[in-house]
């Protein structure tokens, strides 16, 4: 790896240590890629000088980087990991407190994953299913074979139920109460109207004007400058044209930058690619494969549970049930993957916990479910474990079958979509992408700029966070039809942030406002409000944020 | 910098109300605290850390140690320190916060006492208060390590001795073993507490049921 240099032994120990990437011990760690590690070495030892000096080193690496191109790569991964990861706290401030500053959040959070817990322990108990099991050999052949059609198999489902579905989960978020808060019975001006009744700081539209100023009307935006009836040399075929530059040079920052206004549909996959800062290193289709060979020795009750949520929602919908195999493939390896769990530093969700048989309560043999100690790969993280699906789960992925082929690269795509945005939609926190923080957004602006139809719908009883809160629980996933919704997943990756899909709520309920002011019950609303699968996501949020009367 | 922890004694919380703190409905908006170092001598304050539980404003005043006869008075070092910057909503409601000696207004040398004015306008909140509060001065200076001249001014290499039929040439081997040696503190640092190997229990891998932690 080390060239012989021309100095004592001493000073170039020090000289290669200090090229070492070390993350700080007390920081959540960053799990760099793959690519970033290697490059260093790779650039010592593509110097071909004869001799290094020790003066120059440095500014040779440095020009290194800047000709082969690892210098944007470099700057690509710092520029993801500083959007993922939340900045480094207090050092006072327990681990705890990282994920989730507010006590009361992280207690109710508790408990809600002690009910999922109690469930899935009751499930295994009733079918008498182990969590876990070593798949004999003959069946692993099989599973070897199918693995493309997965979607054939028609195992016995019956018995399985969803763990819980977004409706349970807005009871929980129903009740949620913070104890040091005025909760008094009667209504004062201290009472929220809505369902959501913590007092979470949210924006209202000159803020998310302020936020979302690329969706203005003065700004062209695919989804609305690039209808038939608007000529492409207005705006369309410059975008585009931008778009490729962008590629070309390969930056993640200007990428997120460019997909604010949308995105083209052919530039789409690599642009997203480029934002998730993934690469098609042969390390990762390696990973891949070992997920894969995971699935095929070991069978998990949860699998059952995603074969469940697949048959029961992707499979049902007209645009998604030609992926079905693919989100087999995909959810089955994502459930065993360990470095999803390194996203549990900054959630305020914990990972379940489970002990081999007949040795309950002894650490040494605790292990996270779904278990993950199977991978030799020596992770930079503790290997934590997985994620229990619910009811609708499969929906995150659905989508993205439309943009990848490749099994690892939707495999790699949804992975970063979930530690990035979707794992927020479905726990207990006070971040302002938060499930919690996205419902009182919505209650707050509609109540705000539609206060009319908030209180005729609070009078027949249809309060309308219990009709908005599957759209935003599942990202839209399934209610918008698929462009629309890939238009509304860029706008997500350029803001990085989830608000937009607040926002898209209240702006659905503006649309449908004078329909659901002559209903009077809460199933009429929902009829109101049943098919969303017509509407156009672009020009809905701008005339909401833009061109409403306030 | 180093520094020391200053033992304290935090008296309890006062409210500040008008009227009969018993029969008066409203909520007192401003609590005080005091906080007293009985055992130390004055002492040059560094840094206070807490961790706030809905308090929006803070200031400080503090007691300081004069020379002269003259009975040490109150001074004001920290003014309206917002806490929160809306006070209605949960925004830095219950964050870790530390403020500096570079942060005050006056100098923090010979500090006698200090005193915490907590203000929280908004009438939402039932109480609040800070917590877990801890003052430190300033430490030991860390002796000045002086590195030893062959590390900071390597010599050349001087011309090597003729080998020995037959072994290899040192400076080949030293290079070689160098790169063996980074790569053990490669690992070495990036240890891990995982085990690695497989749960074989009995030739499967049997969970029992998922734990309540």
């Amino acid at each position: 790896m080390l060239e012989r240099a021309n100095t004592n032994a001493g000073a170039l120990h020090g000289c290669y240590g200090g090229l070492l990437l070390r993350y700080p011990t007390d920081h959540p760690v960053i799990p760099w890629g793959s690519t970033t590690v290697l490059c260093l070495p790779l650039a010592v030892a593509s110097l071909q000088k004869p001799e290094i000096r020790l003066e120059s080193l440095k500014e040779d690496i440095k020009e290194f980087f800047k000709i082969s191109g690892w210098e944007k790569k470099l700057q690509n991964a710092v520029y993801s990991e500083l959007n993922v990861y939340p900045l480094p706290s207090h050092p006072a401030a327990p681990p705890e407190h990282l994920k989730e500053p507010l006590v009361y959040m992280r207690k109710a959070q508790g408990s809600w994953e002690k009910r999922i817990l109690k469930s899935l322990n009751s499930m295994c108990t009733e079918l008498s299913i182990p969590l876990a099991r070593k798949r004999p050999v003959g069946q692993q052949k099989e599973l070897l074979n199918k693995w493309n059609e997965m979607g054939t198999d028609e195992p016995d489902l019956s018995l399985f139920r969803p763990v819980y579905a977004p409706k349970d989960f807005l009871e929980v978020l129903i009740n949620l109460r913070n104890p040091n808060y005025e909760n008094g019975d009667s209504l004062s001006f201290r009472t929220h109207l809505g369902l959501i009744q913590v007092p979470l700081k949210v924006k209202d539209i000159p803020d998310l004007k302020e936020c979302f100023i690329e969706l203005g009307l003065n700004t062209g935006q695919l989804g609305i400058d690039d209808s038939t009836q608007v000529p492409p040399e207005l705006f369309e075929n410059e975008h585009v044209r931008i778009g490729q530059k962008v590629l070309a040079e390969q930056d993640s920052a200007a990428a997120q930058q460019y997909i604010r206004q949308g995105s083209p549909t052919a530039l789409r996959a690599e642009l997203w690619a480029l934002i998730l800062n993934i690469s098609s290193q042969p390390e990762d289709i390696l990973y891949y494969e070992q997920l894969k060979a995971n699935v095929i020795q070991h069978d998990l009750l949860v699998d059952s549970l995603i074969y469940k949520d697949v048959k029961l929602t992707a499979s049902n919908d007209d645009y998604y049930f030609v992926f079905e195999d693919y989100l087999y493939q995909v959810l089955l390896c994502f459930s065993r993957d360990t470095s999803v769990l390194g996203h549990f530093a900054y959630n305020s969700a914990s990972p379940p916990k489970s002990y081999i048989r007949g040795k309950l309560g002894l650490e040494e043999y605790a292990v996270f479910y779904p278990p993950n100690d199977w991978l030799g790969v020596d992770h930079f993280f503790k290997a934590w474990p997985g994620v229990i699906p619910f009811h609708g789960f499969s929906m995150y992925v659905a989508p993205l079958c439309f943009l990848y082929h490749e099994p690892y690269k939707l495999y790699q795509t949804f992975r970063e979509m979930y530690v990035r945005f979707f794992f927020r939609l479905h726990s207990i926190s006070s971040h302002p992408s938060g499930i919690v923080s996205l419902c009182l957004l919505f209650e707050t602006l509609l109540q705000t700029y539609l206060p009319q139809l908030f209180y005729h719908l609070r009078e027949i009883g249809a309060q309308p966070l219990r009709i908005s809160f599957k759209w935003m629980v599942r990202a839209f996933s399934g209610y918008l039809a698929t462009d629309q919704l890939l238009l509304l997943w860029d706008r997500i990756l350029g803001y990085n942030s989830l608000e937009i899909l607040a926002v898209l709520a209240a702006a659905v309920f503006a649309f449908r406002a004078v329909n659901l002011m002559e209903v009077t019950s809460l199933a009429a609303a929902e009829a109101v409000l049943a098919d969303l699968s017509t509407l156009k996501v672009m020009p809905l949020l701008q005339i909401f944020l833009f061109a409403t009367i306030t | 910098m180093s520094r020391l922890s200053v033992p304290c004694h935090v008296k309890g919380a006062v409210a500040l109300q008008v009227g009969d703190v018993r029969t008066f409905q409203g909520r007192p908006g401003v609590v005080v605290i005091d906080v007293t170092f009985p055992s130390v001598e004055p002492f040059e304050l560094q840094e206070i850390i807490f961790k706030n539980y809905y308090t929006a404003f803070l200031t400080i005043r503090v007691r300081q140690h004069t020379s002269a006869h003259t009975p040490a008075k109150w001074v004001t070092c920290l003014r309206d320190y917002c806490l929160m910057p809306d006070p209605h909503s949960e925004d830095g409601a219950q964050e870790y916060v530390s403020l500096f000696k570079h942060q005050m207004l006056c100098d923090m040398t010979r500090v006698l006492e200090l005193r915490l004015i907590l203000r929280q306008p908004s009438p939402l909140w039932l109480s609040f208060t800070v917590e877990e509060l801890q003052i430190y001065q300033q430490g030991p200076k860390s002796p000045s390590v002086t590195f030893p001249k062959w590390l900071s001014h390597p010599v050349p290499c001087e011309q090597p001795p003729l080998l020995l039929e037959g072994l290899p040439d040192p400076s080949r081997v030293s290079s070689e073993v160098q790169q063996m040696w980074a790569l053990t503190e490669m690992i070495r640092a990036s240890h891990t507490s995982r085990r690695i190997g497989r749960f074989d229990v009995d030739g499967c891998y049997d969970l029992n049921l998922l734990s309540y932690t």
